[in-house]
C-alpha cells in the first residue's frame, strides 16, 4: 500500500530479460567489494556450521556444573563457558546451523506461498485478486512481531513453530512483489501472444510468468534471510523459539542476559554472531540488487 | 485529492473488519485459560469455573464476537480481565509512553541519519563516508534486543551514567497530567524532572532508533549523490566551503521524500514492534502491555490493543501516502 | 581548507548526535554521574521505602486473592485476629488478645483488643469480626461478592456445603466473639492467622462493595493511598496504629519491575531500596557490594519433579525410583540456588512439625539407577517429555536451567527427555489436566500445617483434572485414609504420627522427586533494619526502618 513498496515493485518490473543476465550479474556482483565481503561472511558462517563437529571437541548440550562461567581463552575454551558449563564457541557454531537453516527455510516457505498467491492474484485478477490483496493488507497492518508471537503461542513454542510463524508473517512481502510483477508482465506482448494462441493458463504461469518474476524474488529473498534470522532470534529471546538444549542464538542471549554483569561474554558473543551473519546477508542482498538491476548501475 | 482521500478511507473499512475477525480468531485459538492465570497454582476447580462463567468465556464464540463488536461500535473497548479496568482508560498511559519513545527514537534517527547521510555524500569516498556507511550497514543489521542489553551493560551498569530502566525516577516520580512526561514536566516547570525524563529516554531511544537511523542515512546519502550531479551544485561545490550550506539546503529538501517514507513505515513498525525494546528497558509502553496481555490471556486487551495499533498503523500509512501526493502529484495513486 | 572542512563536519556530526541523544535540549550528560544518590540530602534519615517486586497485585481485598503479590501488600494494610510469630508459623495474639476453646474443640471464644480503629475512623469491635466472617462464608450474604477462594479452601467450603467447618460466629459482647464449629479442625488457629483472613472495615465494604479490592480499609500499620496498575502501590503510615510508636516508616511504595535482573540493576543504582525474587547468581554480586545486604526467607516451600503416574512408564514405581536416583540435588542447589536451599527428601519442609527426618533419601547414583531401570524392564531407557515452568518461582527460580541439567543426567541412564514449556497460564492449565509425563512445579505453604502440603499435593481427592493440585495423579487409598484421619484430629501428637507415616508411604511410592526447599533471598540497602522475612512470604513492615 505504501509508495516505497510501490516504487520498488515498479522498478523491478522494468528489468529487461536477457539470456546473459546471470553472467552479467555475476560480473557486476564481483566488482562490488561490499557484496563480496557479505558473501564472504555468509560463506564463513556456512563453513562454521557445516564443520561444527570437526571444529570443536565439546558437545553443545549436556551440563558440566563444575565448569560454569570459565572466561574466554581459559582452560581451552576460546569463548568461555556458559551457566551450565557448556563451551560457548561450540554452541555458537552449532547455533549457526540453526540460524542459517531456519532463516533459509522460513524464506523459502514465504516465497513458495507468497509467489503462488501473487501469481494467482495478479494473473486472474478480479475478486480473487481483491480477496488476496485485502488479506495481505490486513497482515501488513499488523505489527509483525506481535503476529509472530501470537502464532507461536497458538502452535506451541518450538523452533519449527517459530519458523512457521516467520514464514507466515513474511508471505505478503513476496506476494505483493510477484503480483505487481505479474500485473506488468500481463501487458507484455509475449504473454498476450501466448494467450491468443490458446495456451493454457497454468502453462503461461509456469513457463512465462514464474521465471520472469524470479529476479526480484531472489534479491528480496536474500535480504529476507537476514530479517528472518533476526526474527528467529527475537522470538528465541522472548522464550518462544528453540527448546533447550538447542543452541539457538536468541535463546542463548535470553538465557545469559541475567549474567551480563557476572559473565558478559555469554551475552556479547551470541549477539555479535547474529549481527555479523545478518550483516553478511544484507551486504550480499544489496549487492545482488544492484547487480541484477542494471538501472541502478552507476 | 479529496475524492482520493475519501476512497482511501472507505478502503480502510473492510481491512479493519477483516482485522477484527483475524484477531478474534487468533486469540481464541491460543490455548490456556485467563481464569487460571489470574488465580495461579492455588486455584480450586469451583472458583475457576465460576470465574470462567463470569467472564463469559463459556459462551459460544459467535456470541462472544457479536458482544465484542457491538460494544466496540459503541466506542467501548471492553474491560481488562486482569485489572478489571476499562481498556480505553487503561491503555492511555501505555500508548503515551510508546508514542513518546517512538518520537524520540525517530528524532534521533532523523537528525543523525539525515546529517550523516548528507555529509557522507558531500565527502563521498572519504574516511567519514566509509565510517558513516559502515555504521549504517551495521545499524540495519543490528538485533535491537542485543543493542539494548549492551547499552545497559555499558552505560547503566559499568559507567552508571544513565538509568537502565523505566520512564522516570522511582523515588521522585513525575506528577502526570497528560501522560506525556516531557509535556508534563515542562508545563509544571519541573526542570529536574525533565532532566530525569530525558536521561531515561536516551538509551531506549537509541536502541529503537538505530535501524531507522541507518536506513535514513543510506537513503539520504544516495538521494544526495543524485542532487550533487546537478550542475548548479557542481558550480557551488567548486566555490568551496561556504557553499556547503547551499547544498545542505537542497539536500534537505531532497532528502524529505525518502525520510518521509521511512518515518511513515518505521513509525508504524515501532509502535507495535517496540515489544523487545520495551521489555529490556522495562518501558511501560503499549507493545509490552500487549505482550503481557498475551501471556495472561487477557482477551479483551489483546483484541482492542492490537486493533488500536493496527488502526494507527494504517492511518499513518494513509497520511504518508496522502502527503506524497500533495508534495509530488506525479506519484499519485491512479 | 579541506582539513578545516572535515573538522567542521565532524563537529556538526558529533553535535547532532549529542543533540539527538539528549532529546534536543539538555547539555552534556557525562558531568553528573549517579544523580539518584544526590536526590536526597544525606543527613536526613530516609523514611520512604521502595520495595521492588516481580509482579502486580491482583486485588487488595485479602479475602479474594491467593497470590503472594497481593497478600504481601494487604498484610500491611490489615490485621488478622491471630498472627504468626516472627520467622516461624507459631501463633501469637493480634487483634484478638486471648482465646480459649471448649473441651470438645467446637466452641472458640476470642477476647478482642479494645480501642482499635479502622483507617476510615470507624471502630473495630466484635460486630466487625462477625460482619467479616459472614461476608466470607455465606453465599447469601449481600456482600459475598467474589470468590473468597482461601476461605472455601481452608474451611471446607461455604455455609450450606457439606464439610463446612464453621457453624456460626456471634458477638457475645462488644469485644468478645464466639466461633462455633461443626466439627473440630486441627489447624483452626493456624488458619485464622493466615493473611487472607484479615478484618476489613465493614463500613468501607458496604460503601465500595465489589470494588473494595481497589479501596482497601483495615486496621494495619499502613494506610492505602493509591494503586497504579502494573506500576506501583503506595501506602502511608497509619498514625493511629494500635502498636504505639509504630510503624517507623512514613511511606512504602511497592514497585513492579518484572525482570529479575532489571530489578537488581535498579537496586544497585539506588532506584529501589529492597527487592525479592533475586536471581541466585546476583546474590553473589549483592554480597560483594558494601551498600547491600541479603536476607534469607526461612523455607516453607518445596520444589518438585512430578511423574504422571497415570502414564506409562511412570505407572511403574521402579521407574520412578530409578529416576529419583538420577537427580543430583546438591549439584543443582550449588549451581542454581547459589547454595541457598536444602535438598528435599519429603514433600514438606523440615521447618514444619510432623516432618519425618528418619527417611533416607534416594542416593544420587547413576549406576544403580540404570540397574533399577533395567530391572523395571527398560535396560535401554526410554524417551519422554519433561515440562519446566517458564517463570521464576521462589521454590524454583530457574526452571529451565534445572531442567537442562537434569536432562543431561537422565541422558546418562538412557532416558531421553524432551524439554517442553508453555506460558505460565497454559502450563498450569495443561499440567492440571495431566498432559505432561514429567513436570516441574512447587508449592509455598500457607499456614504451616502438614495438611497444607501433603493433602493438597498428593491426596487422591486432588488428583482429578482439569484442575488437579496433585499433578502426579497419584492415588493411594492407604494414604488417603491417613490424611483424612489427620485432618479431623486436633491432637498434635496423633497428627504428627499420622503425617510421618504418610511421608513413609510417599517416599516408597516416589510419585515425585522432591527437589529442594529453598530459602528465597531478598536484597536491600545495608542501612535497612528491623526486617525479618517470614516463611509464609508475606511480611509486615511495622518495625522496618532506615538507619
Amino acid at each position: 500500500m505504501s509508495q516505497l513498496q510501490h516504487k520498488v515493485e515498479t522498478t523491478f518490473a522494468t528489468i529487461p530479460k536477457k539470456e546473459s543476465l546471470w553472467l552479467d550479474a555475476w560480473k557486476r556482483l564481483r566488482r562490488r567489494k561490499l557484496a563480496m565481503l557479505g558473501g564472504g561472511i555468509v560463506l564463513f558462517f556456512i563453513i562454521l556450521a557445516v564443520l561444527a563437529p570437526v571444529l570443536t571437541p565439546y558437545p553443545y548440550d549436556g551440563a558440566e556444573l563444575s565448569q560454569r562461567f570459565i572466561k574466554p581463552m581459559e582452560e581451552g575454551h576460546w569463548l568461555g563457558t556458559d551457566d551450565l558449563g557448556r563451551d560457548l564457541f561450540t554452541r555458537i557454531v552449532y547455533g549457526a546451523q540453526i540460524s542459517l537453516r531456519v532463516g533459509f527455510l522460513a524464506v523459502v516457505g514465504s516465497i513458495i506461498v507468497g509467489t503462488y498467491l501473487g501469481l494467482v492474484a495478479g494473473y486472474y485478477g478480479k475478486w480473487i485478486d481483491m480477496i488476496i490483496s485485502r488479506v495481505f493488507d490486513i497482515m501488513l497492518a499488523f505489527p509483525s512481531i506481535l503476529l509472530a508471537i501470537a502464532i507461536v503461542t497458538i502452535l506451541g513454542r518450538s523452533l519449527t513453530n517459530a519458523l512457521i510463524a516467520i514464514a507466515i508473517i513474511n508471505v505478503p512481502t513476496y506476494g505483493r512483489l510477484v503480483r505487481s510483477k505479474v500485473l506488468s508482465l500481463k501487458e507484455e506482448e509475449f504473454i498476450m501472444a501466448a494467450k491468443a494462441i490458446g495456451m493454457k493458463n497454468w502453462r503461461i504461469i509456469y513457463h512465462h510468468l514464474l521465471p520472469n518474476s524470479m529476479t526480484p524474488i531472489i534479491v528480496q529473498g536474500t535480504l529476507g534471510i537476514a530479517t528472518a534470522i533476526i526474527e528467529t532470534a527475537a522470538l528465541g529471546f522472548l522464550g518462544l523459539g528453540a527448546v533447550p538444549p538447542t543452541p539457538e542464538w536468541g535463546t542463548m542471549l535470553a538465557d545469559s542476559k541475567d549474567y551480563i554483569q557476572l559473565a558478559p561474554w555469554t551475552v556479547i558473543f551470541p549477539g555479535l554472531s547474529i549481527m555479523l551473519v545478518v550483516l553478511g546477508f544484507n551486504l550480499l542482498g544489496d549487492g545482488l540488487r544492484d547487480a541484477l538491476d542494471p538501472k541502478m548501475k552507476q | 485529492m479529496f475524492a482520493y482521500t475519501v476512497r482511501r478511507l472507505i478502503m480502510l473499512i473492510p481491512v479493519l473488519i477483516g482485522m477484527s475477525i483475524l484477531v478474534f480468531s487468533i486469540i481464541h485459538l491460543i490455548p490456556g485459560d485467563p481464569a487460571k492465570t489470574l488465580l495461579g497454582e492455588k486455584a480450586s476447580p469451583e472458583v475457576l469455573e465460576k470465574m470462567r462463567e463470569d467472564l463469559g468465556l463459556n459462551d459460544p464464540l459467535l456470541v462472544q464476537y457479536k458482544n465484542y463488536m457491538v460494544n466496540l461500535l459503541q466506542g467501548d473497548l471492553g474491560t481488562s480481565i486482569k485489572t478489571k479496568r476499562s481498556i480505553s482508560e487503561e491503555i492511555k498511559p501505555y500508548l503515551a509512553a510508546t508514542v513518546e519513545l517512538t518520537f524520540f527514537a525517530m528524532l534521533f534517527a532523523v537528525i543523525v541519519g539525515v546529517n550523516a547521510g548528507i555529509i557522507a555524500a558531500w565527502k563521498q569516498n572519504s574516511w567519514f563516508d566509509y565510517i558513516a556507511m559502515l555504521i549504517a550497514l551495521i545499524g540495519v543489521s543490528m538485533p535491537v534486543f542485543w543493542l539494548g542489553l549492551m547499552e545497559q551493560y555499558i552505560f547503566a551498569q559499568k559507567l552508571q551514567w544513565l538509568p537502565s530502566i523505566g520512564r522516570d525516577s522511582i523515588l521522585n516520580p513525575i506528577n502526570s497530567i497528560t501522560n506525556f512526561y516531557i509535556i508534563d514536566t515542562v508545563i509544571q516547570g519541573d526542570f529536574d524532572g525533565l532532566k530525569q525524563i530525558l536521561k531515561h529516554l536516551i538509551l531506549p531511544s537509541i536502541a529503537l532508533g538505530t535501524i531507522p537511523m541507518a536506513i535514513i542515512a543510506r537513503m539520504t546519502r544516495s538521494s544526495m549523490l543524485e542532487v550533487m550531479k546537478a550542475d548548479y551544485i557542481r558550480t557551488a561545490r567548486a566555490k568551496g566551503v561556504a557553499q556547503f550550506f547551499l547544498v545542505y539546503k537542497h539536500a534537505l529538501k531532497n532528502a524529505f521524500i525518502p525520510v518521509l517514507t521511512v518515518v511513515g513505515l518505521q513509525t508504524g513498525l515501532l509502535l507495535g514492534g517496540a515489544v523487545l525494546t520495551e521489555t529490556i528497558f522495562a518501558w511501560p509502553g503499549v507493545g509490552k502491555y500487549l505482550y503481557d496481555a498475551i501471556s495472561v490471556r487477557d482477551y479483551p486487551v489483546i483484541q482492542s490493543g492490537i486493533l488500536m495499533i493496527a488502526t494507527i498503523f494504517v492511518i499513518i500509512n494513509l497520511i504518508v501516502d496522502l502527503l506524497y501526493s500533495a508534495i509530488d502529484p506525479r506519484i499519485r495513486y491512479q | 581548507m579541506k582539513k578545516g572542512l572535515s573538522i567542521f563536519l565532524a563537529i556538526i556530526f558529533v553535535l547532532s548526535v549529542a543533540l539527538a541523544g539528549c532529546g534536543g535540549g539538555t547539555t552534556d550528560t557525562t558531568t553528573k554521574p549517579s544523580e539518584q544518590a544526590s536526590d536526597k540530602p544525606a543527613a536526613e534519615v530516609q523514611k520512604t521505602l521502595v520495595f521492588g517486586r516481580g509482579g502486580d497485585s491482583v486485588s487488595l481485598d485479602p479475602s479474594q486473592v491467593t497470590d503472594g503479590e497481593s497478600l504481601n501488600v494487604t498484610k500491611n494494610i490489615f490485621d488478622t485476629l491471630i498472627d504468626y510469630k516472627d520467622g516461624n508459623t507459631e501463633i501469637q495474639p493480634a487483634l484478638a488478645e486471648t482465646w480459649e476453646s471448649s473441651a470438645d474443640g467446637l466452641v472458640w471464644t476470642f477476647k478482642l483488643k479494645q480501642g482499635v480503629k479502622f483507617h476510615d475512623g470507624t471502630d473495630f469491635n466484635a460486630e466487625a469480626v462477625v460482619f467479616n466472617f459472614n461476608r466470607w462464608m455465606d453465599p447469601a450474604n449481600e456482600y459475598h461478592q467474589g470468590d473468597f477462594p482461601y476461605y472455601g479452601y481452608m474451611f471446607g467450603g461455604y455455609k450450606g456445603d457439606e464439610g463446612h467447618v464453621i457453624k456460626e460466629v456471634v458477638a457475645k459482647d462488644e469485644f468478645t466473639v464466639e466461633i462455633q464449629l461443626n466439627a473440630p479442625q486441627g489447624p483452626f488457629l493456624n488458619n485464622l492467622a493466615m493473611t487472607p483472613f484479615a478484618i476489613a472495615s465493614p463500613e468501607a465494604v458496604k460503601k465500595h462493595k465489589d470494588k473494595f479490592g481497589e479501596h482497601p480499609v483495615g486496621t494495619g500499620p499502613f494506610v492505602f493511598v493509591e494503586w497504579l496498575p502494573n506500576d506501583k502501590i503506595v501506602l502511608d503510615k497509619n498514625p493511629n496504629y494500635y502498636k504505639t510508636g509504630f510503624p517507623l516508616l512514613e511511606k512504602i511504595i511497592f514497585k513492579s519491575i518484572p525482570d529479575n535482573s532489571a530489578r537488581f540493576t535498579a537496586l544497585q543504582s539506588g532506584d529501589i531500596d529492597m527487592m525479592d525474587g533475586v536471581n541466585p547468581d546476583d546474590v553473589t554480586l549483592a554480597e560483594g557490594n558494601e551498600n547491600l545486604q541479603v536476607w534469607l526467607r526461612p523455607s516453607m516451600n518445596v520444589g518438585y519433579l512430578a511423574f504422571n503416574t497415570e502414564k506409562a512408564p511412570f505407572d511403574n514405581p521402579k521407574v520412578r525410583q530409578a529416576l529419583s536416583m538420577a537427580v543430583n540435588k546438591q549439584g543443582l542447589i550449588d549451581a542454581f540456588y547459589n547454595g541457598l536451599a536444602e535438598p528435599a527428601k519429603n514433600p514438606m519442609p523440615p521447618s514444619l512439625w510432623g516432618y519425618n527426618d528418619s527417611i533416607t533419601d534416594y542416593e544420587y547414583n547413576l549406576v544403580k539407577a540404570k540397574e533399577l531401570l533395567a530391572e523395571a524392564g527398560f535396560p535401554n531407557g526410554f524417551e519422554t517429555d519433561f515440562w519446566y515452568m517458564p517463570v521464576p518461582r521462589p521454590y524454583i527460580p530457574q526452571g529451565k536451567k534445572i531442567a537442562e541439567a537434569m536432562q543431561a543426567d537422565f541422558e546418562k541412564i538412557g532416558v531421553k527427555v524432551n524439554l517442553r514449556t508453555e506460558e505460565w497460564a497454559t502450563y498450569l492449565d495443561l499440567t492440571g489436566k495431566g498432559e505432561h509425563s514429567m513436570a516441574l512445579l512447587g508449592w509455598t505453604g500457607d499456614n504451616g500445617d502438614p495438611d497444607n502440603f501433603i493433602y493438597v499435593l498428593l491426596d487422591k481427592d486432588n488428583a482429578k483434572g482439569p484442575d488437579a493440585g496433585n499433578i502426579a495423579f497419584y492415588k493411594n487409598d492407604a494414604l488417603h485414609d491417613i490424611l483424612i484421619k489427620a485432618q479431623q484430629s486436633s491432637d498434635e501428637a496423633e497428627r504428627t504420627k499420622l503425617y510421618e507415616d504418610a511421608q513413609e508411604i510417599i517416599h516408597n511410592d516416589a510419585p515425585w522427586v522432591p527437589l529442594v526447599h529453598s530459602t528465597p533471598p531478598l536484597v536491600g540497602k545495608k542501612n535497612i533494619k528491623g526486617f525479618n522475612p517470614h516463611p509464609t512470604g508475606s511480611d509486615k513492615f511495622t518495625e522496618v526502618h532506615f538507619e
